[in-house]
């Protein structure tokens, strides 16, 4: 919380300003019950003054009450607007420098914190800290003001009427507060509930067929009906709860309402002081319950700003080491590398490769097999946990995150495409020039495709997903070639284009980029057949390396998954 | 915050509303309540007249006041007493009304969900297909809760605010007419205010919320591919277009809030003016009697009372409307999903397809989506019992239309269909579904356990049985060596497995359901090879002795084949074998060969 606040600190000169203004305001609206008391007792009722007196002092009151009331609408208004200018910016400021933050947040610490919870702090929780600023500035003010000022001029006016209302504020508080807090958890099951609900739904959307073709809708519907009936049990319980809270507080009003009327007739007070007493009761209670309210918006705030905090907590200094070098000849080396995302279980167990400028990598194996995690230490994502390895013969952690990952092209597994034009998809922040992103795009095979949807200006939606599974593919292919690099890294990047195309690709890529060093890492033996130098993955280690004719005969595994891809074929084969 | 930027989003793109369309169906909803209704509502008004007496007590028992000694206790007694009655017998009638009002408005709400719920099963898939599951989601969750919430809150409050409003303002005209005259000032400058204000910010809101829609959009897109980012060096430029929309949506916010926050000190001035205007006429009065009016101390008090209970409401009333236009723009939505067009049911004699063989006929077929562009024309097939038929093309090719047919979950235009020489036009579409089992490419798991998952359309199944298509199926093993076994629970999209186990079970499933045909998708993307390898070992399993339809992505497949069918932009373009095909040396010819394509 404390690091938050400071964020307010910079317009502190704005919500000083506001403050006073609100305290202004409020202050002034105090005042008005005070004065309709005067009005009454000292000038109507009192039978010292002349007719002529009372109408003028009558009317000087009045015009007294109005000015009041004029302060208190200026006072107010401007105050909101300082504060309102005070949250905005503060708020501004904070998701600013939070979204940096995570913008260079090691990939380890993005695994720490986990990527839903890491968006989350930055649109809800920014936005709760926001609320909570604006709100405590706005009302979490006025409402202190007007209680402890009411109270200090109810003492001043009579001490005793003054104790029966200092005895309803806390009753009413705590009644407000019991039920918020009872509420809580009963709302949570609510969300609880309607989370389920949506579910089942999701489920049957995008089940329809499967559950028509099984007959299946009658069951559907009557589990989808037990999910409804709960939940409206749950959210009838949350109702009941609620349903309290505005009877009872108003109840407790009107009780202290008679509580002051019999007090007053025993102390044999002035009705004006009554009168007066009642305004009082109403300004103060008011203030109460809107006190409550905040607490709440406070407790969640301050959640928020906790979970914010431990994001911009987090040291995001990058460390350059200076470590021997090796053989330049190579474009890739990995020596004896080791790696374990939790420190557990190794990912990756002792793998050694080395790959010249200029020649290609095919890597395939199973799902956990380590294909990506490879891709991931190779663009210094992680440190290797034992071995080293080398990039143009220069140990990656010796390079900058900068000067290493310039080198690459990259299309990582399911990567991703923004709700942005094609041209910004492709250019991705590097700004190339229309020329090369078409060129990329023609080698990618994407130019058709491209060309039929409008050009370069064509709009994606977000995730791309007005674009079919191998558009997408051929996007990120573009996007990974339009800058020329040296290292081209493509991780399962052709699985959903059909066959033709991804011979096409395949011959642009080798015709065109000739010089550029590609690790390919595909699922279709098709795909990385013509390698030179294929990697077999299992369990993080190589069981078996060497090209294609090579591992026909020497790789079980491999022979097996070309078996099975090329199904009766494999004897004609001879190129 | 969510929810009311759903609102917002969606009044944006808000046409006309059919204000009759949605009080005839609500209606529909509300009939069975009505008595508990008038029930509520007799209660509320109870409630609201008798929160009414109490400030003309409160004046009476002021007056009972005198200074020095003069003060008749019982008087003061006896009022303090109804007071405290009243008050109380206030309050519970006001929870009472409320509860009964959110019973009501649940009540209503399982009804619609139960409804909306039921028609969606009833619809074609047709209806799913130009649709996005989100839309379909937020009129089940969102609308329907707006409907309700309105319901449960606005309803009482502006009967509430109503009652309170006369009867206020008849208290008042019993104890001062010539006071009343005040609010001809300051109620319409209190509602012109608000609605000004109103007017003025809700665009001003709605901009708001499009904007931290904006953000938060972006935000989840760039922090899910934030790898990428590192990769491409590009972070300083994600930056500055994210400090653009934080910008904006900052600024959005402000010039909302700035009128926002207007709104809320302009009323309290309205009230502060009335009761300065109302104090200094009160003193007036009191001092001259006009029109033989006399004007107590107590008289002022409970005038002062009344008028804070007669402004409050008009204020709230004017503050409701919005959520009234929100509620039946929601209210129509969900309306118009119970209007959808149900599939249309068999026909009185549709017998049921039963004990099938597995013999298909496709005569003379014609079907388009559109009427006015055919995709199927003239198409005939004939496939024997254990035959399998391969369905070749590129993606997007129109594979599926066969399927949807041979399904019925879309009728022909032209042709019939045969099993085992019914034509199934003639019989009822359960029975047909029931004949054919689907693997789909994107498997279908929900959330629930494994087992329940597998047995899911065979009924009561033994554990034995699931077991032994599991074996099958050779996800048995990896099934066991979860914790719980068997018992373990898919989570969300069942995350917890990979693809190629999911397809497993699938085929599992499938195998559990022993139909004597079978619809195979074998698109495998994103799944290993090695994984691949098992699946298609288990798919050769089930296949054996099945009739089979086959979306087709492996040679060895299609060669194997009985019949092949090319499609090709939405049509069948060549039909054969193998061995006819590649003689033929047509487009099946050339898809053929670019797998074997070498650089």
């Amino acid at each position: 919380m404390k690091k938050t606040l400071k964020y307010i600190k910079p317009y502190s000169g704005t919500v000083a300003a506001g403050l006073v203004l609100k305290f202004a305001g409020s202050v002034a609206e105090l005042f008005l019950p005070q004065l309709l008391g005067r009005i009454i007792d000292d000038v109507a009722a009192n039978d010292a003054l002349s007719s002529d007196q009372k109408l003028k002092y009558t009317l000087i009151l009045g015009g007294v009450m109005l000015f009041c009331a004029a302060v208190a609408l200026l006072g107010n208004i401007f105050a909101n607007r300082l504060t309102v200018i005070s949250s905005g910016k503060m708020t501004h400021d904070l998701r600013y420098d939070l979204f940096r933050k995570t913008s260079y947040l090691s990939s380890r610490q993005v695994d720490s914190v986990g990527l839903p919870s890491l968006i989350s702090r930055l649109t809800s929780d920014s936005y709760y800290v926001n609320q909570m600023v604006a709100r405590t500035l706005r009302l979490g003010v006025r409402a202190p003001i007007l209680i402890l000022g009411g109270m200090i001029l109810a003492f001043s006016e009579d001490a005793v009427l003054a104790c029966v209302l200092l005895a309803c504020v806390p009753i009413v508080g705590i009644t407000v507060f019991l039920i918020t807090r009872q509420s809580v958890p009963v709302y949570f099951s609510v969300q609880k509930k309607q989370d389920e609900m949506v579910q089942r739904t999701q489920e049957n959307v995008t089940g329809v067929r499967v559950i028509r073709a099984l007959d299946k809708s009658k069951f559907e519907t009557e589990k989808f009906d037990e999910v409804v009936k709960e939940l409206a049990a749950t959210e009838f319980k949350a109702n009941k709860i609620m349903s309290l809270s505005n009877p009872l507080a108003t109840l407790t009003l009107n009780l202290g309402l008679v509580v002051l009327i019999v007090v007053g007739a025993l102390r044999a007070n002035s009705a004006g002081t009554v009168l007066e007493f009642l305004q009082f009761f109403v300004i103060i209670l008011n203030a109460m319950i809107a006190l409550t309210k905040i607490f709440v918006v406070i407790s969640r705030g301050s959640a928020s700003a906790s979970r914010i905090e431990s994001v911009l907590d987090m040291n995001t200094e990058e460390e350059i080491l200076s470590l021997p070098e090796g053989d330049p000849e190579l474009a890739i080396c990995f020596e004896n590398v080791s790696f374990s995302y939790n420190g557990v279980e190794n990912n990756l167990k002792d793998v050694s490769f080395s790959l010249r400028h200029g020649q290609t990598l095919g890597i395939i194996g199973s799902t956990g097999s380590g294909k990506s995690t490879l891709v991931n230490l190779l663009l210094h994502f992680y440190d290797a946990g034992a071995g080293r390895i080398l990039v143009d013969g220069k140990d990656v952690r010796s390079y900058s995150q900068k000067e290493l990952r310039k080198k690459f092209g990259v299309v990582f597994q399911s990567d991703f495409l923004m709700a942005a034009s094609l041209r910004e998809n492709v250019d991705y922040g590097r700004g190339l020039s229309d020329e090369q992103i078409l060129r990329a795009l023609d080698h990618a095979q994407a130019r058709a495709f491209a060309d039929e949807h409008g050009g370069l200006d064509f709009l994606l939606a977000q995730k791309g997903d007005n674009l079919s599974g191998g558009q997408k593919q051929r996007l990120l292919v573009a996007r990974a070639l339009a800058g020329d690099p040296e290292i081209l890294v493509l991780d399962d990047s052709s699985s959903a284009l059909d066959y033709e195309t991804d011979a096409a690709l395949r011959r642009a890529l080798s015709r065109e980029y000739a010089d550029a060093t590609k690790v390919i890492i595909a699922q279709r033996v098709s795909s990385i057949r013509h390698a030179d130098l294929i990697l077999v993955l299992e369990d993080g280690k190589i069981i078996g390396s060497g090209k294609h004719e090579e591992l026909v005969n020497s790789c079980e595994e491999y022979a097996l998954i070309y078996a099975t891809q090329m199904g009766a074929e494999r004897g004609r084969e001879t190129c | 915050m969510l929810r009311t930027n759903v609102r917002d989003t969606r009044a944006l793109s808000g046409r006309k509303v059919d204000k009759k369309f949605v009080v005839k169906h609500l209606f529909r909803y509300l009939k069975p309540h009505l008595f508990l209704l008038a029930l509520v509502f007799f209660l509320n008004i109870l409630g609201t007249v008798s929160n009414l007496v109490g400030p003309w007590l409160c004046g009476r028992a002021i007056d009972e006041i005198k200074p020095a000694g003069g003060t008749d206790f019982s008087q003061i007694a006896l009022y303090a007493g109804i007071l405290c009655a009243l008050y109380v017998v206030s309050a519970l009638l006001e929870y009472l009304s409320s509860v009964g009002m959110a019973y009501i408005s649940r009540r209503i709400v399982k009804k619609m969900r139960v409804d909306v719920f039921a028609h969606l099963t009833r619809l074609p898939v047709g209806f799913y297909e130009n649709r996005q599951a989100g839309d379909i989601i937020s009129v089940l969750s969102y609308d329907i809760d707006t409907v309700g919430e309105s319901l449960a809150n606005d309803v009482v409050i502006v009967l509430k605010s109503c009652v309170m409003i006369v009867g206020s303002l008849v208290m008042m005209l019993l104890i001062a007419p010539l006071l009343v005259t005040v609010f001809a000032v300051t109620v319409p400058l209190s509602v012109f205010l608000t609605r000004f204000i109103v007017g003025r910010v809700q665009p001003l809101f709605r901009r708001r919320s499009q904007k931290l829609g904006e953000l938060n959009g972006f935000v989840e897109e760039i922090t899910a591919g934030q790898k990428t980012t590192r990769a491409y060096n590009c972070e300083e430029k994600i930056i500055s277009d994210f400090e653009k929309k934080n910008d904006e949506a900052i600024r959005a916010y402000a010039r909302a809030e700035y009128l926002g926050t207007i709104s809320g000190p302009c009323v309290n001035f309205v009230n502060n003016l009335s009761l300065t205007l109302i104090s200094v006429c009160g003193a007036l009065l009191f001092m001259h009697p006009l029109f033989g009016v006399e004007m107590t101390a107590g008289g002022i008090s409970s005038f002062v009372l009344y008028s804070r209970k007669f402004s409050g409401p008009i204020n709230e009333i004017a503050n409701i409307m919005g959520e009234f236009q929100s509620a039946i723009a929601a209210a129509e939505r969900v309306f118009r999903v119970l209007e959808e067009p149900k599939e249309p049911s068999d026909p009185e004699n549709a017998v049921p397809l039963e004990n099938v063989r597995g013999d298909v006929r496709i005569e003379h077929l014609n079907f388009g989506y559109l009427p006015e562009k055919k995709v199927l024309n003239d198409f005939s097939l004939s496939v024997e019992k254990g035959q399998v038929v391969a369905i070749v093309g590129h993606t997007g090719a129109g594979k599926t239309t066969i399927i949807n047919l041979l399904m019925r979950f879309y009728d022909p235009c032209g042709g019939k269909i045969e099993i085992d020489g019914q034509d199934i036009s003639t019989l009822t579409r359960a029975s047909v579904r029931r004949a054919f089992t689907m693997v789909l490419q994107d498997t279908w798991l929900f959330a629930g356990t494994i087992r329940e998952n597998i047995a899911y359309g065979a009924g009561e199944v033994s554990r034995e049985e699931v077991e032994r298509v599991c074996k099958a199926a050779k996800i048995h093993s990896f099934i066991t060596k979860l914790p719980n076994g068997y018992d373990t629970v898919l989570t969300d999209n069942a995350v917890n497995i990979s693809k190629g186990q999911k397809q497993l079970l699938t085929i599992a499933r499938a195998m559990l359901m022993d139909s004597p045909m079978l619809i195979l998708d074998e698109a495998t993307s994103n799944v290993d090879t090695r994984t691949e390898q098992i699946i298609q070992e288990a798919m050769t399993t089930l296949m054996k002795g099945r009739t089979c339809f086959v979306i087709a992505h492996r040679l060895s497949t299609i060669r194997r084949a009985d019949k092949i069918i090319v499609m090709r932009e939405g049509n069948v373009v060549e039909q054969g074998t193998h061995e006819t095909l590649m003689a033929q040396n047509g487009y099946y010819a050339q898809l053929y060969y670019s797998q074997f394509e070498s650089y």
